[in-house]
């Protein structure tokens, strides 16, 4: 497989040319505060001066709110209140700068949308239609915990490419065919020599030394469900959640979503949005029965599902990739590395 | 790529107003485009999705047998938006259908025993669709005694009541209807609770398995009388429901434990149930 230097400047270049093969090209890009993905727009450069974008990429495979479908409300029409599929981009996209643990998630949130039941065809085509281009996380976050769920700075878990930062620029190197593709597409720069490799593989041994957080997960798999399920420290864990849903939206491997219909006039459509376990609609009776009607059963759910359900069911590991936002971003510090330990160790 | 969330397309030929509450409604659909009906091949236990355009989709058990040919029917509770919705539709109405979902009865497992029917409510639909199924000629002798209990709060709130009169005289299905109380001096039936009726007229569990569905108060008293009658929790077969949106466990929110009531129920066995977490 390849292996390309760039210059930072010959980077840039080599973005504009890929521009030319993809429909879409996304880099991090900071809007205000933070860094999310946006399309390269002509002549802009990507700003690789980020520890993680805010949101993860999962939006651009599994976008937060989505037509499904479309239909005609007007009664008098021949296809009235027939739902259609409606037309989408499924051109080729290159996600450039996912960082590995986002990079990850995409395999964990494939065994829902993808598995050998059923196929959901919106992410199936999504992600079979992305090329993801990695960016090796040199200096981790101190709540980054990649390395203890199988993940690490510079897992090449779901990429096609992983970029290496070196001096005055990057180490591109591809493991797959979308990768090789991506790197003929990235016109410019030339092949990596031994040295520059060797460089790029420290910079890389030097990332996993940084990594000072982690969580303990070996116990799971042998627990019984019901005994977790029936924990006695779940109320003290979710007694200052606020419910507010920020773990689960910004979760890289969180899937949940609701579907609702919309009219607009004439023009009806169905609409998948993010759901999230925190709200107590999520589970809402028809009747008014709520199966997880207090809110620290509904935090219960998100970690038994990330932790034991998930762990149960696919035998592939924790729903987690360590990325760390749901520890930094939650209002009232509930930590998962926290409820990891007491979960493993009860 | 087929879309597990493209409803079929249907017409509403027929709508039978089915308890004096007016609450419940039989809407018999046929499919509007010709093949689609061998594509939504079920089996008794299994559920669709109903879908209005503009509206919602609501998961809905299957009222009709797979015996019954040229249409597929739901009998709807009227409770939230699209139900609502759906209870104001006429005759002639288009919209849509999506299945069959979920697991069914253990129909295997059930050939050769005593088959224990026991229903409550509104929640007797996918038992019609079992005994209709059950009693076709090509069927009937797959199983032994087949025995019904159904119960409801009062004569009028009984669903299907011309198909249960016509039951209670075959010598082939041994029916026990019941209401919890009626002042009609003509009603023929038992009057009590299902779980009493139960005791009283079921006698053994031998060779037999029982199928449960009805509210959550019934299945709480009958589980008792049925496990002192001698049923183990694993011929015990309940049915349930929870909220649910995809119908195909993508969407996350149905389940219990690692399983989901869409996929991998909505039938499980009290055995199972035992063993996984009541949130439902």
């Amino acid at each position: 497989m390849t292996d390309k230097v760039y210059s930072e400047e010959e980077w840039g270049e080599a973005l504009e040319a890929a521009k030319d093969h993809y429909t879409k090209v996304y880099v991090p890009q900071k809007e205000g505060d933070f860094h999310l993905f946006r399309d390269l727009k002509e002549g802009a450069r990507p700003d690789f001066k980020f520890e993680n974008t805010r949101m993860s990429a999962k939006g651009l495979v599994y976008p937060q709110s989505m037509r499904m479908f479309e239909c005609n409300m007007d009664l008098a029409a021949e296809d009235a209140s027939i739902l259609k599929e409606d037309e989408k981009d499924y051109g080729p996209r290159v996600v450039v700068g996912i960082r590995p643990c986002d990079a990850a998630a995409f395999t964990i949130v494939g065994r829902n949308f993808d598995n050998p039941e059923y196929q959901d065809p919106w992410w199936v085509r999504w992600y079979e239609a992305t090329t993801f281009v990695g960016l090796g996380c040199s200096e981790p976050c101190s709540t980054c915990f990649c390395t203890s769920v199988g993940g690490g700075p510079f897992n090449r878990e779901g990429l096609d490419v992983l970029l290496y930062e070196v001096d005055g620029g990057y180490v591109a190197r591809s493991f797959s065919d979308k990768g090789e593709k991506f790197l003929s597409n990235a016109a410019g720069g030339r092949d990596a020599g031994e040295d520059e490799l060797k460089a790029a593989e420290a910079v890389a041994e030097a990332a996993s030394g940084k990594i000072v957080s982690s969580v303990e997960t070996d116990n799971l798999l042998e627990k019984k469900q019901l005994d977790l399920f029936d924990a006695p420290f779940w109320e003290e864990v979710g007694f200052s959640c606020l419910n507010c849903g920020t773990c689960t939206y910004l979760c890289p491997t969180c899937w949940c979503f609701d579907i609702q219909d919309e009219v607009h006039g004439t023009a009806g459509e169905r609409i998948r949005n993010w759901d999230s376990c925190m709200f107590p609609l999520f589970t809402l009776h028809g009747s008014g029965h709520n199966p997880r009607d207090q809110k620290w059963q509904r935090v219960r759910q998100r970690f038994m599902h990330k932790l034991k359900y998930y762990v149960d069911k696919y035998g592939a590991g924790v729903q987690c990739t360590g990325c760390g936002r749901c520890v930094r971003y939650c209002p009232v510090n509930i930590d998962i590395r926290r409820v990891a330990k007491l979960m493993n160790e009860y | 790529m087929d879309n597990p969330y493209l409803p079929y397309p249907v017409r509403i030929e027929r709508i039978v107003t089915e308890t004096e509450d007016r609450n419940l409604k039989t809407f018999r659909f046929v499919f509007l485009h010709e093949g689609d009906e061998e594509k939504f091949a079920y089996t008794p236990g299994q559920f669709a999705e109903l879908s209005v355009a503009g509206k919602g989709e609501i998961p809905i058990g299957i009222a009709s047998s797979p015996t019954e040919k040229g249409f597929v029917s739901f009998t709807v509770n009227k409770v939230g938006v699209v139900t609502t919705l759906l209870h104001n539709m006429k005759e002639g109405d288009v919209m849509g259908i999506r299945g069959p979902l979920g697991n069914c009865y253990p129909w295997e497992r059930m050939e050769g025993r005593n088959v224990v029917i026991i229903g409550g409510g509104f929640a007797f639909t996918t038992l019609r669709s079992s005994i209709i199924y059950m009693l076709d000629p090509a069927n009937r002798d797959k199983f032994k005694d087949i025995s019904v209990v159904y119960g409801a709060r009062g004569p009028g709130l009984l669903l299907y009541r011309d198909e249960l009169a016509a039951w209670e005289q075959r010598d082939d299905i041994n029916m026990h209807i019941t209401v919890d109380r009626t002042e009609d001096p003509d009603w023929k039936y038992n009057v009590g609770f299902v779980p009493a009726i139960t005791e009283q007229k079921i006698t053994s569990a031998d060779n037999a398995i029982a199928i449960v569905c009805g509210p959550p108060i019934m299945i709480k008293f009958t589980q008792p009388v049925l496990e002192k009658l001698g049923f183990p929790p694993e011929n015990i077969i309940l049915s349930l429901e929870n909220r649910m949106k995809c119908g195909i466990g993508m969407c996350g929110r149905c389940n219990l434990g690692d399983k989901f009531v869409c996929k991998d129920g909505p039938v499980f066995t009290l055995a199972q149930l035992k063993n996984m977490p009541p949130e439902y």
